[in-house]
């Protein structure tokens, strides 16, 4: 008895009418893996450096992302604190990259903090980012030793870190510094466009389906 | 899901009869063709992407068991484990043999119309595994025991009233008919869902053969809780699906958003491969890829081959005037409008499902809007002829058209018997113009007036026609 695999296989096959690829036929394909070109990428990101940034900025505020401005990483700390503050929360979880715990959190006295996985219940998370892309304003996420994904999707409230300097145009430029950070993929990558939603009663827009119901990018001015 | 389709004739008489219904679908004929339009305003490439789409997917399916193989290979590489299934009853114990394994009483689901097309949750239940659907269009349907009625909008056939009625039965709460509170109401009880499950179940939108890797694309983020938190991930998905690079996939996904729901970008676009690594703190120990075949391998190399091009983004039915009117419960199984009309009597066979590509106008707005540009209306014209070869057409349709046939074969009586029908329906028509109900033709005239003819026949116009033309060139 075939196994279903060879079967599957088989009918593709015998459809296409050929055997298994082989010459030339087998080249271009094997290529194409190896080479990934890109497909048109579209002109609207295709820009100086500036306007991407104002790009990225435009496109996230339309997804409903919010945006926090940092002069300067040491002033994270203080920052987020006090959009915790207004906001009434008083409990954060943090991933545990270098980047946030080595900054200086101990004048922060409205806040515990805690460096672990999401819980149900959370109400919010800090977490940094690998890239922002302009084309739609998307953040992108790995997943890591120091960057559970259910921080990105359990809390209420996301904050994100995002510098300036790691914002790209398009999708595909994003795949190119991923494949230059690490041979392998990660578990997950996260590509993330504004905060939760849902359009599933009457066809009407809320905000707040069961990721986060608000997103808060930290852009620093690098 | 149950097949209801040779009940077709039945149901979209029932569904233009039903006022809520076509409140619900008022919905759906306002919002997404608007919102489409106005996104791919937006990209003047859209047109050259939609030609890469479709030249995209005739590579992948000239080459689909290469890309098959090298998915499968790099699923392995990362730690993953695949399953072929050549039909729903394989894939159904394919999961259900990982569920057991894993010792699963309850089992999260992400919104897969592959795990309506295998009848997954009855099955599971069946054999004690509780599935929890958390897309909150499909837990609606699953508290009403109802199914899905569009691919992307599953509850898109109710209203807000349902909704309320239902959560305020199964929730023993308060009945409350502000939307925001409703959903808030099912974020809150599906949290605990989310946690307690043993296995989460999604589908793909692609499977990227170059990294091994799944996407699922959401916007609610349902997918992602799905599977994240419990200890074994199954992605459920079927082999057409498969594309060769990331950069592949990003072509897809900027048509995919587009065309769905008119956004720029869905909300969440995310990839898997393969199960936690070590140093990671969160994530599933176990990642599964069922990869269903159920009759698609068959239509490479068929007259049906192009329908495999399908990213099911629901255009086509968006821009259906038949779907707009009758919903998608009318086709009686999974996929509806033009796209389940074409693929349906593929999957469950013409002698179920044969005559729904006659519920169709040919008005070509499908073609005009699928991203990967599917000839919907000629595929469907594919089945009519099966149809009619294989004597499956009804047997009316069959003697109308060989009647007819009999009289175009003698001219002369077919003037006569045209001239005087056409003087016939001119006085039944009256001083309006307009027939109310149409001897022999009652089902046409049931939902609406069929004008009268007006003056003569087309071959006497025509006669009349030709003799000014030659008067005028002798003149
Ligand atoms: S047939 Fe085309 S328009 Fe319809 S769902 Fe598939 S890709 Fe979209």
């Amino acid at each position: 008895m075939t196994s279903s695999r060879n079967q599957i296989l088989g009918n593709i096959r015998r459809g296409l009418q050929r055997d298994l690829l082989t010459g030339d036929a087998l080249d271009q394909v094997r290529t194409r893996l190896r080479e990934h070109p890109a497909n048109t990428v579209p002109a609207r990101s295709q820009l100086p450096q500036d306007q991407q940034i104002a790009l990225f900025e435009s496109m996230a505020n339309e997804a409903a992302a919010e945006l926090i401005e940092l002069k300067t990483l040491e002033a994270l700390p203080g920052t987020v604190a006090e959009f915790c503050r207004e906001n009434g929360i008083d409990q954060l979880v943090s991933a545990s990259d270098p980047a946030l715990t080595a900054l200086d959190w101990s004048g922060i006295d409205n806040l515990e903090i805690t460096h672990r996985v999401a819980q149900a219940g959370d109400s919010a998370s800090l977490t940094t980012s690998f890239c922002g892309i302009a084309e739609t304003g998307t953040l992108m996420l790995l997943s890591g030793p120091h960057s559970p994904t259910t921080l990105n999707f359990l809390p209420d409230t996301h904050l994100v870190l995002l510098k300036q300097s790691q914002i790209v145009g398009a999708y595909e430029e994003a795949w190119a510094r991923l494949r230059q950070h690490s041979d392998a993929m990660p578990r997950t990558v996260n590509m993330i466009t504004g905060p939760s939603r849902s359009a599933d009663i009457e066809q009407k827009l809320q905000m707040g389906a069961h990721g986060p119901k608000r997103l808060i990018i930290l852009l620093l001015r690098d | 899901m149950q097949i209801h389709s040779p009940e077709f004739k039945q149901r979209a008489g029932d569904a233009l009869d039903n006022a809520n219904l076509q409140r619900a679908l008022g919905n759906l004929r306002d919002g997404f063709p608007q919102k489409r339009a106005a996104a791919v305003a937006r990209m003047p490439e859209f047109e050259q992407l939609r030609n890469e789409g479709r030249d995209l997917k005739n590579h992948i399916l000239a080459n689909l068991d290469f890309y098959l193989e090298q998915f499968e290979d790099n699923v392995i590489k990362q730690g993953g484990q695949v399953h072929w299934a050549r039909d729903g009853e394989e894939a159904r114990r394919a999961i259900l043999e990982i569920c057991r394994n894993a010792g699963a009483k309850t089992v999260t689901k992400g919104k897969s119309m592959v795990s309506e097309e295998i009848n997954l949750n009855d099955y599971l239940e069946a054999n004690g595994v509780k599935p929890v659907e958390t897309d909150l269009g499909e837990y609606i349907l699953q508290l009403r025991e109802d199914h899905p009625s569009h691919i992307i909008a599953p509850a898109i056939h109710l209203n807000l009233d349902d909704v309320s009625d239902i959560f305020h039965k199964k929730h023993n709460r308060p009945r409350s008919e502000d939307p925001a509170e409703l959903m808030q109401e099912a974020r809150e009880m599906l949290r605990k869902q989310f946690v307690a499950a043993d296995v989460g179940i999604t589908g793909a939108n692609f499977c990227v053969a170059e990294t091994g890797s799944t996407i699922i694309v959401t916007n609610e983020g349902n997918g992602d809780l799905t599977q994240t938190l419990p200890r074994v991930h199954v992605v459920i998905t079927t082999i057409e699906k498969v594309v060769p690079t990331l950069e592949d996939m990003t072509l897809f996904l900027r048509l995919l958003a587009r065309s769905a729901t008119g956004q720029e970008f869905t909300v969440y676009n995310t990839l898997s491969s393969g199960p936690r690594r070590p140093e990671d703190q969160d994530g599933p120990e176990e990642f599964h890829v069922v990869l269903l075949d159920n009759g698609r391998s068959e239509m490479i190399g068929s007259e049906f081959q192009e329908m495999l091009r399908c990213i099911r983004c629901s255009a086509c039915m968006n821009h259906c005037p038949v779907y707009g009117a009758i919903g998608g419960h009318a086709y009686g199984w999974v996929y509806p409008g033009p796209m389940g009309s074409v693929l349906t009597p593929k999957l469950i066979g013409v002698d179920k499902a044969g005559h729904l590509p006659n519920a169709s106008t040919f008005c070509g707005k499908c073609e005009s809007v699928c991203p990967v540009k599917i000839p919907l209306p000629k595929l469907m014209r594919h089945w009519r002829e099966r149809e009619f070869e294989r004597h499956l057409s009804p047997k009316g349709f069959r003697f109308g058209l060989g009647t007819w046939a009999w009289f175009a074969r003698r001219p002369g009586l077919y003037r006569w018997v045209s001239r005087s029908s056409s003087w016939f329906l001119k006085r039944l028509g009256g001083k309006q113009g307009r027939i109310r109900s149409l001897p022999l033709g009652k089902g046409w005239t049931a939902w609406r007036d069929m004008p009268a003819p007006q003056g003569s026949t087309f071959m006497d116009q025509w006669k009349r026609h030709q003799q000014t033309q030659q008067q005028k060139n002798k003149g």
